[in-house]
């Protein structure tokens, strides 16, 4: 076996310990979870060291024949781009257990359930990330479904079941498509290589004829913009952020949702890169109006739902994101992937301490915080930090990202690019004004006396503000890990007058 | 090929680092706070000293030091170095910002010393001054950009210093919004340089100008987006709302913030990008209609303030509109531009602290129709504060005599109807100041005693009248000494010309009028306002204690800023919340709406099954059982 699929087990493993554990013992499992996240996240973070930053191809590789019968390997291997979604994915996951200690304990079934499932969730996302094998993606890409599913619709608040199943429900339809999608890929690469595969390298070397490209790539944008998401998929995601713990919407936003921006630039791009430029213009289009959508509705959640407003910020980021994917330049898909991380960790600090002022006040309405700058230093300060990196201030992490998706599209589309820079203005109004009507003014009876962070607490969101404020001012450490992907990707899409 | 210094990074980490231990020290720092952060201020002032004394060593042409520090972002050809650039004009903001900055900081410790919030101040303080000289020391537009927004930071921090306050926290949350809108002008330009010229540091993108990479459309554009930039900090029309809301902050942090230095970054930007506008025709042309739009906006808006912070605020929006005016003159302008802005740095300080004082000694009044007779009570304040007035005004020989004569001067010059225009409009600007300021003095230093029955008017402690005493020598002396021997533009002429490699612009060119002659009508325009001032506030004349409210409409707006936030309102937030709500309702009625359409086809469908088997478990175990049979099924089907 090779470092990858020991590193996806490893979890796996552990949550299969959890379930031998007895139900009461509930501070175990919490210690078990959280040492083996733990464990697994330093691990990853050994391996990522041994990764050769001048290499744009795959690493880690390993490959095993499954089901020869049809084709199907199993093949895991990462580049820049996935080896820093799965850091980010093992970074956030001993946060989110450390962060939500006491989340699980008013769930439908047992806490130590709770842990098991996050810990499959995080099996399953190194494998969608590491997965080489269209088919095995698929699977982890489904699978993925299963843990969440049941973290939202047995652990949530509020309209927890009819959240989760709209969930399903919307990821289980792009899925479908997806699928129509791999089995026309099978198919033609049958008729081509003289055997099918599944293998994305293989499948690359297709030539497809035009009409049926753009629906297989269709197929695939489609399951990619529910999960992203992109307007006007996105309806779902604001449903399932506020039923969810704050935790598993760490995760579900912070991770999950990126499988849908990777997933464009891995297989729309590769696979299809002339229906890619085909849709460009189109998808930069929707991207557009994501990010003022996205923008326009969180701050009209100002007045309402707190993690609704955090949940339609990240539609307005993610219209970022896949606006940089379609730009087709070094810049934007290099900034596109950067903005990935930096997003997880800006909304996982969002979420996480949202999360606190939600269990401290038993109220998820923005109005009903007010003055928690005096109350409650420490967590108004990171919730602030958190905003800036939101907004993208320059000197945190969000901004170099968000700035290479501008240029990046500026060099190709500057219209479209003049538009999006608008954005910036309104991200200012989308934090600053809830910032205001929760940490400033005079405290607003009944919060005279919350509590500030406790140790845990501290101990949680203090690496993620450091790593917020750290890749504001040293972005290169990641830009040099996705540079050489990015620039293959893009000079396979044989685009001319790329800067 | 610049040279290189060690040191230039020590100037930004000193006060940075002393910002990071006065936030995380907590509570512990307490007593100490103000100390360390008036040291680290001071610290950086001494760098800069030594910096600015081994500038003054090395010839005119080799001035300029560089500090490669590491590389900061690098796509592709895309390549953005953290490099610090210290060379004559930045020099001259390095100084201006930690002298002026220590002074204050040394102020705050008495002005602030009853805040128990003291400590965090001081971090803010410290915050500032490592913004703002990363802003004058980045080599590129990209570097300036994170202090410029760091600025903002700052000043969003310092206005709500307050913010327990809800208008002071709106009003934070206002002057970074109007920033932002500027912000975009900053982003757009980082871009076209990067387009056109493949660089966005000042000297890759002077080089591309130079070489004619770009046509002349792309150079307008690019002067219009930096000036839109500039015209957000800088408070220009017709982004200036937020500033007289700004004076919600400390006065030290107005005195700093909101009239010596991050209010004049503007001046700095289109000042370092004089390679662009002296080639971009229509944005230079841009620039000076701001400034003389603006020149005259808060003149008339500082005719009706009975706030003596925003009548002194809207004097700043003014007086920078002189500057912005100057630097869109061309070559000749820049060097007086910034002599400008040093001397009002020095004498609006110096005025701001003097507001300070006099609110400290009056119970934090504001409003001037309180004030009178303060002179007998605050003899020290009312003398520096005077300097500063008579600097304002231009009398001579104090600073603002020099530096804004020169503006008239040049303005005339500018040929043609455009020279007899902007000259008017300069005249004008001057007699406007002279009746405000002359205003302000006669309400607040002179006249009848109009307190309230609590005010027990005493000067204030030596720790704020010693820097009041500083920047009071600095507002009756520095025009002089810029002034001896050209000296001061012999010194900035390397940066704006070391391009085209010509002489100063200064004294060369036609004059419309004799430099006399402009100075006598200068005066004379000064006299005008204040003689006017005098009879109407001046000895025996009654201040009522409210403003009268039978005055004339044109009043009315100047009371109300000339109607800028009614403006804003109708045209931008209004119809963006209305917006909002429409795509709320659209969000939940239309696309969720058919989604939940389709959605509840299918769950009908489902329920048939789920009447038996209740729970979603079951219900999920189903559809997975659907999905892996679909897959299975179509496998089959394709690989027989």
């Amino acid at each position: 076996m090779s470092s990858l699929t020991i590193l996806g087990l490893l979890p796996l493993l552990g949550s299969a310990a959890l379930f031998f554990l007895p139900r009461e013992k509930e501070l175990l499992a919490k210690q078990v979870a959280l040492g083996i996240t733990t464990l697994v996240a330093i691990a990853g973070i050994a391996l990522a060291l041994s990764f050769n930053r001048q290499e744009s191809g795959l690493q880690f590789v390993e490959k095993y024949s499954w089901i020869p019968a049809f084709g199907i390997n199993y093949g895991l291997g990462v580049d820049g781009m996935a080896l820093l979604l799965i850091l980010l994915a093992l970074i956030l996951t001993p946060i989110v257990i450390l962060a939500c200690w006491h989340e699980a304990e008013g769930g439908r079934w047992s806490v130590k359930t709770f842990f098991a499932l996050l810990l499959i969730l995080e099996t399953m996302m190194i494998g969608v990330f590491a997965a080489t094998d269209i088919f095995l993606f698929y699977l982890f890409f489904e699978a993925m479904l299963i843990p969440v599913y049941f973290l939202i619709g047995g652990y949530g608040t509020g309209e927890r079941a009819a959240a989760a199943v709209k969930f399903l429900l919307y990821s289980l339809f792009g899925g479908l498509l997806m699928l129509a999608s791999i089995i026309g890929l099978y198919v033609v690469s049958g008729d081509q290589l003289g055997a099918p595969t599944f293998d994305v390298s293989e499948l690359q070397k297709l030539s497809i004829n035009n009409q049926t490209e753009a629906f297989l790539f269709l197929g695939f944008f489609i399951a990619f913009a529910i999960k992203a998401p992109l307007w006007p998929f996105h309806t779902w995601l604001p449903d399932a952020a506020k039923a969810a713990t704050p935790g598993t919407s760490v995760l579900l936003l912070g991770v999950l949702d990126k499988v849908g921006t990777y997933g464009m630039i891995r297989f729309c791009l590769t696979l299809f890169p002339d229906a890619s430029k085909q849709f460009g213009p189109i998808i930069i289009a929707l991207s557009l109006i994501s990010i003022f959508y996205g923008a326009f509705l969180a701050i009209w959640q100002s007045n309402g739902d707190i993690k609704r407003l955090i949940s339609y910020t990240s539609i307005s980021h993610f219209g970022f994101i896949t606006l940089g994917i379609f730009a087709f330049t070094a810049q934007g898909q290099s900034g596109s992937i950067l903005y990935m991380v930096n997003h997880g960790f800006s909304t996982a600090a969002l979420f996480l301490i949202a999360g606190w002022m939600i269990a401290r006040r038993n109220s998820s309405k923005v109005q009903d915080f007010g003055g928690l700058q005096r109350v409650t230093p420490l967590l108004a300060w990171s919730f602030f930090i958190a905003g800036l990196s939101s907004l993208a201030l320059p000197g945190l992490s969000s901004f170099v990202s968000e700035f290479l998706v501008l240029m990046g599209t500026f060099i190709h589309y500057p219209v479209a690019a003049v538009i999006g820079t608008l954005g910036i203005i309104l991200a200012a109004l989308y934090i600053l004004i809830p910032v205001q009507r929760a940490l400033h003014g005079p405290t607003t009876p009944g919060n005279e006396n919350l509590k500030d962070l406790n140790l845990r607490e501290k101990i949680a969101i203090a690496p993620v503000i450091a790593l917020i404020i750290f890749f504001g001012f040293f972005p290169q450490v990641l830009l040099n890990v996705i540079n050489p992907g990015a620039q293959a990707s893009i000079a396979s899409l044989n685009i001319g007058g790329n800067k | 090929m610049n040279g290189t210094s060690q040191m230039l990074v020590y100037l930004i980490a000193i006060p940075l680092f002393s910002a990071a231990v006065l936030l995380l020290g907590g509570r512990a720092l307490d007593k100490v706070g103000h100390i360390i952060g008036t040291l680290a201020s001071a610290g950086a002032f001494v760098v800069g000293l030594l910096e600015f004394f081994a500038m003054l060593s090395r010839s005119p042409e080799n001035r300029a030091v560089t500090q490669p520090l590491f590389t900061w972002i690098e796509v592709g050809n895309f390549n953005v170095g953290a490099t610090l650039l210290l060379d004559q004009l930045s020099i001259c903001f390095v100084l201006l910002i930690t002298g002026v900055g220590t002074l204050i900081h040394i102020y705050s410790i008495a002005y602030m010393s009853h805040d128990k919030d003291r400590r965090r101040f001081f971090a803010f303080l410290n915050l500032f001054i490592a913004a703002m000289l990363l802003l004058v020391l980045g080599d590129s537009y990209l570097s300036l950009y994170v202090g410029w927004e760091g600025v903002g930071l700052a000043s969003y921090l310092l206005i709500g210093f307050w913010n327990q306050k809800p208008a002071y926290a709106t009003a934070a949350k206002k002057a970074f919004v109007a920033n932002r809108v500027g912000d975009v002008g900053l982003s757009l330009a980082v871009m076209i340089a990067f387009v056109q010229f493949g660089s966005v540091s000042f000297s890759g993108v002077a080089k591309g100008v130079e070489a004619g990479q770009a046509s002349s459309l792309a150079l307008n554009c690019l002067g219009a987006a930096l000036l839109l930039a500039a015209v957000g900090k800088s408070a220009q029309f017709p982004l200036q709302s937020w500033l007289g809301d700004a004076m919600a902050g400390p006065t030290p942090v107005s005195a700093l913030i909101h009239a010596a230095t991050m209010v004049t970054a503007g001046v700095y930007l289109i000042s370092r990008s004089h390679f662009v506008f002296d080639v971009a025709s229509v944005a230079q042309l841009l620039v000076v209609i701001v400034g003389a739009i603006t020149l005259l906006f808060g003149a008339i808006i500082g005719m009706a303030k009975d706030d003596i912070k925003k009548a002194l605020a809207a004097s700043t929006m003014s007086q920078i509109g002189y500057m912005i005016l100057a630097t869109g003159l061309g070559p000749v302008g820049y060097a007086f531009a910034m002599m400008h802005l040093l001397t009002h740095g020095f004498f609006k300080a110096g005025m701001f602290l003097g507001a300070g004082s006099v609110m400290h000694g009056m119970n934090d009044e504001v409003d001037m129709r309180k004030y009178g007779a303060l002179r007998k009570y605050m003899p020290i304040t009312f003398i520096t504060f005077g300097l500063g007035y008579l600097a304002i005004i231009g009398v001579p020989p104090f600073a603002g005599f020099y530096s804004k004569d020169k503006i008239i001067e040049i303005a005339l010059d500018a040929g043609g109807a455009k020279g007899i225009i902007l000259g008017s409009i300069t005249l004008l600007g001057a007699a406007i100041t002279a009746f405000y300021m002359s205003r302000v003095m006669l309400m607040t230093f002179f006249g009848s005693k109009r307190w309230d029955a609590a005010a027990h008017p005493h000067e204030s402690p030596a720790l704020m009248t010693i820097p009041m005493v500083i920047l009071a020598i600095g507002s009756v002396s520095a025009g002089f000494i810029f002034n001896l021997g050209d000296r001061f533009i012999n010194f900035l002429n390397p940066v704006f010309h070391s391009a085209h490699g010509g002489e100063g612009g200064h004294g060369e060119s036609e004059h419309l009028l004799p430099p006399i002659v402009v100075s006598g009508l200068a005066l004379a325009a000064v006299a005008i306002g204040v003689s006017i001032a005098i009879a109407k506030y001046g000895r025996g004349k009654s201040i009522p204690a409210t403003a009268p409210s039978e005055v004339s409409v044109w009043t009315k707006i100047a009371r109300r800023d000339l109607l800028q936030d009614e403006i804003n309102e109708t045209l931008f937030m209004r119809p963006g919340q209305e917006l909002t709500k429409a795509l709320a309702l659209v969000d939940d009625k239309v696309i969720d709406g058919a989604v939940r359409g389709v959605g509840s086809l299918t769950l009908d469908v489902a329920s048939g099954v789920r009447r038996t088997q209740t729970g979603f478990v079951r219900s999920y175990a189903l559809w997975v059982i659907v999905g892996a049979l679909g897959i299975l099924a179509a496998i089959a089907v394709m690989s027989l």
